[in-house]
């Protein structure tokens, strides 16, 4: 256990959207199994690119260019042979704005598993129940699982799409910004059931606010411009940066 | 003060000319239902013609024209819902893809008679398919295309983005993603295209002219490869090649016509509010 293998290791990446800006430049990151990782810094710091190219959703942007390598398990992400689908299925995403699809809140729950071919009713109801709970939305929506998923809350909605993906039980769950719109309430909610959900997966989240990333963080990576600036433990990036501009940053100077 | 007044100058121009819009459709109905329809009656509706046409009905020409939009339908939406699936969903936005929208483009805009000659030559006699329902209907599917390619394009590009992003972060394939996601809520525009583009289909003349119609034919139909008469057609033919005939039956057979035409964009007028108002985002 002395040095373990990372889950994910991210290697010297780059990326570019086509046009002349670099998204992201030379990052490199190791994500251990089980850690609340957290990638922050102000907007367009290259957070978001930075959690779609680890399942390949960057894929979907047009003339996106990247270079270097990430390993999943040890394996890299964007060789030919890799299995794309698979790979978001064991890598899965939960976005900023919470997208429910048209359908009701079993529908969306049970809307991966169908897709990679599961029909068994037993295993799905068994599923839906144990991601809601998971997610801490089972007790409000147990009773209407077979109503419109867009009658919910934003709060619920947003707990919704991380239940759809803990539902396919990945390995690793990519959150953008998960309480994005929420209240204090809301937000302590989640933010409790992460550190539940870490036992269990490995977790990378770009998070609202610094200090929501000093509350949850095992480790955190900060952003700027594309670069990765500084890497530490929870203690040392948010009490004692090294580094000038993420102590100006974690201490509220610039945002 | 004054720009109150632009304002409701502007207002007043504007309402004006949307009534006028209505006006022409609005007398064109009443015309034809004032002389037409004193002509329509139960032998008129299910009757051949008799005495050079002068007398009995117009059933053959009727259910000419149902098997012809019902053949364009085959012929044209499996082509055109494939194209506007491959525009918008598959095909980047390269030299190829651009010359395939040229085309699309261009198509609609080719003049009908046009489209009649091509079927001639295309279908009547190099693919030896003679003059029959085959013809005219690959003829009118090949006029149709454009219309419900550009339409099926437009609903499917309305479908929000997100919905693919998400459905494919849950693993789903392109083509799960497809038909899950993207088709199911494009489909009221798909069929909104699809049945104006046969109501304009079932009312050209010049596409069937030389591919399918027949002057007078009272039997029906008894396979694809069988000419038939058809309304657009049979009209053109009682209006101006015999003479003395009766007004009237000129009049209920445009009033048909119309009727069959209006039908078929009310249906899909219905279809799309009512589905409109079930959808949930």
């Amino acid at each position: 256990m002395s040095n373990p293998k990372p889950k994910l290791s991210i290697q010297n990446l780059f990326f570019t959207y086509g046009d002349e800006t670099e998204a992201l430049r030379n990052i490199n990151l190791d994500i251990m199994e089980n850690e609340l990782f957290i990638l922050f810094g102000p907007s367009r710091s290259g957070k978001s690119t930075l959690l779609r190219l680890m399942n390949r959703l960057s894929d979907l942007s047009e003339g996106g260019q990247r270079q270097g390598k990430i390993l999943f398990n040890g394996s890299g992400i964007f060789s030919r042979k890799v299995d794309v689908i698979n790979l978001r299925r064991r890598i899965s995403m939960v976005f900023a704005i919470p997208t429910p699809l048209p359908g009701t809140i079993y529908d969306n729950l049970t809307y991966g598993l169908k897709m990679a071919g599961m029909r068994d009713k037993a295993t799905l109801d068994e599923r839906v129940a144990r991601s809601l709970q998971q997610a801490a939305l089972w007790d409000e929506v147990k009773d209407r699982l077979h109503t419109s998923a867009f009658a919910l809350s934003g709060g619920q909605k947003q707990r919704l799409c991380l239940a759809r993906s803990l539902a396919l039980e990945p390995e690793v769950i990519l959150l953008d910004n998960p309480t994005s719109g929420l209240d204090p309430i809301s937000t302590t909610i989640v933010e409790q059931s992460l550190h539940e959900l870490k036992q269990q997966y490995t977790i990378i989240m770009v998070p609202h606010s610094v200090q929501q990333a000093a509350r949850v963080a095992d480790k955190a990576a900060f952003l700027l411009d594309g670069q990765v600036i500084e890497v530490g433990r929870q203690k040392d990036l948010f009490v004692n940066p090294k580094d000038q501009r993420t102590e100006d940053y974690v201490t509220g100077r610039f945002g | 003060m004054k720009r109150q007044q632009t304002q409701k100058l502007a207002v007043g121009i504007i309402t004006t000319v949307s009534f006028l819009v209505v006006v022409p459709i609005l007398l064109v109905l009443i015309f034809m239902i004032a002389n037409g329809i004193g002509g329509i009656s139960w032998t008129f509706l299910s009757q051949p013609p008799r005495s050079g046409m002068t007398e009995g009905g117009i059933l053959p020409a009727i259910l000419g024209t149902i098997f012809l939009t019902l053949g364009t339908a085959i012929a044209a939406i499996p082509l055109a819902i494939g194209a506007a699936i491959y525009l918008s969903e598959y095909a980047s936005d390269n030299r190829l893809t651009r010359l395939i929208r040229l085309a699309i483009v261009n198509l609609a805009g080719i003049p009908s008679i046009v489209y009649g000659l091509f079927g001639l030559g295309a279908f009547v006699l190099f693919l030896n398919f003679g003059t029959s329902i085959l013809a005219g209907s690959l003829t009118l599917g090949l006029m149709t295309l454009p219309v419900v390619i550009s339409t099926a394009e437009e609903a499917i590009l309305s479908v929000p983005q997100e919905f693919r992003v998400v459905s494919l972060s849950l693993g789903a394939t392109r083509w799960q993603t497809i038909r899950h996601q993207v088709l199911p809520h494009a489909l009221p525009g798909i069929i909104t295209g699809v049945i104006l583009g046969l109501g304009r289909a079932a009312g050209e003349t010049a596409p069937i002219l030389f591919t399918v119609a027949a002057f007078y034919l009272p039997e029906l139909p008894q396979s694809i490869f069988d000419q038939t008469m058809a309304l657009p057609y049979h009209l053109y033919v009682i209006s101006t090649q015999i003479p003395g005939m009766p007004m009237e039956i000129q009049y209920a057979t445009a009033l048909v016509l119309l009727l069959i035409v209006l039908s078929l964009t009310l249906i899909a007028t219905f279809i799309r509010s009512s589905m409109r108002r079930r959808r949930e985002w």
